[in-house]
């Protein structure tokens, strides 16, 4: 009998579309303002990504067929299979935190990957989304290296026990020299965790040492 | 003028958007997203920022010039327009609604139309820096030149 995970790993081989090669992310961004939609649509395509954005967590449950009618997987209604969830935080209604929740609660939706977007640097924000299952938490701007390494992370990260990669990866990039500005809440990835560099924000040095801290477990 | 001469012009322009503080490293970010698929990228975002700024900054007027003032409105709207100015790089409007978002929490209303004139400034100045740039862009394209990308160290 298949495990859960198993299924997810041959549907998401069979549903991948393949482009040049190399199989293409499809992006479910969800974000009220419809200048960030324009930003996050264009460095998702930009980096060879299907995008498909959405301006609600309503509307976003709705394409993922989790809006009452019997779920059809992570596959969205038009057929094209979900591999990542990008949500703004702050969104009227339903915000990026709740979304997440459902998306975690949700034994069909589960496995896919959600990554909350804030222009807020709020750690205890931040720590809320993470436990609930978060895999980051992109400070705005979103800028081209942080989708650069979403995508990696995401490509690396199928077919592999996902828990066990999100600790490697994150101890990897621990290792870096410039560390990401999601974990680290710098504002560029090579002054992370520098508490001399004056582009931090003062409680950020306390921040970074605690997020660390935690995340190296 | 010549194609040359008018790139130096924007050139410096540019840059003295940057040295000013009216524009940060996320314009050039959006520059960077544009290409010849999508040669108007820039235009196009911006473009979408001036027509939300605008029908913001409009709501908040109103919301101030009520009665009953209600800051948790207001304060929803900087914090949207907040957003939008980080996103396309209008590094002092954003300021400004941070300096905003701060009297609304205190719910002080006369503090907040100060606010409101400050922001609406430097969103028309960041307005009117954008159309220039665009146009001195335009008027290098129809003499048949190309825009530079322009490099700048921070």
């Amino acid at each position: 009998m298949e495990t859960a995970r198993q299924v997810f790993r041959r549907n998401l081989q069979e549903n991948v579309e393949v482009c040049d090669g190399s199989p293409e992310l499809h992006v479910l961004a969800v974000d009220d303002s419809l200048v960030d939609r324009k930003v996050i649509e264009r460095l998702l395509k930009i980096s060879s990504c299907k995008v498909t954005s959405v301006e609600s967590g309503t509307r976003a449950l709705q394409y993922l067929g989790l809006d009452g009618e019997k779920g059809k997987g992570s596959v969205g209604f038009d057929g094209l299979k979900v591999n990542l969830i990008m949500t703004d935080y702050s969104m009227p209604g339903m915000t990026g935190y709740e979304l997440l929740k459902k998306i975690k609660e949700s034994s069909v939706l589960k496995e896919i990957p959600v990554v909350i977007m804030s222009s807020e640097n709020i750690l205890t924000r931040i720590d809320r989304c993470l436990e609930e299952g978060a895999e980051e938490y992109l400070v705005k701007p979103v800028k081209l290296s942080d989708v650069k390494r979403l995508k990696d992370f995401i490509m690396r990260g199928e077919g592999k026990d996902s828990g066990e990669t999100r600790i490697r990866k994150r101890r990897r990039r621990d290792d870096h020299s410039s560390l990401p500005q999601s974990v680290t809440l710098s504002s560029s990835p090579a002054l992370a965790c520098d508490p001399s560099s004056t582009l931090m924000p003062s409680s950020a040095p306390s921040a970074c040492s605690s997020k660390r801290a935690k995340l190296c477990i | 003028m010549e194609v040359g001469q008018m790139q130096s012009r924007l050139a410096d322009y540019t840059k003295s958007l940057f040295m000013e503080g009216i524009l940060d490293a996320q314009f050039l970010q959006l520059q960077q997203l544009q290409d010849e698929s999508n040669p108007d990228f820039v235009v196009e975002v911006v473009s979408l920022f001036f027509d939300d700024s605008e029908k913001l900054l409009n709501d908040i007027a109103r919301a101030l010039d009520q009665q009953c003032v209600d800051f948790k409105k207001i304060d929803a709207h900087v914090h949207q327009l907040k957003g939008s100015s980080s996103s396309v790089g209008a590094q002092r409007v954003k300021n400004a609604c941070v300096a905003f978002r701060n009297f609304c929490e205190e719910q002080n209303a006369e503090e907040s139309r100060r606010c409101l004139q400050q922001v609406k400034q430097e969103y028309y100045l960041v307005k009117n820096k954008l159309e220039t740039l665009f146009t001195l862009e335009q008027q290098i394209v129809a003499a048949g030149g190309s825009v530079p990308m322009i490099e700048l160290s921070f």
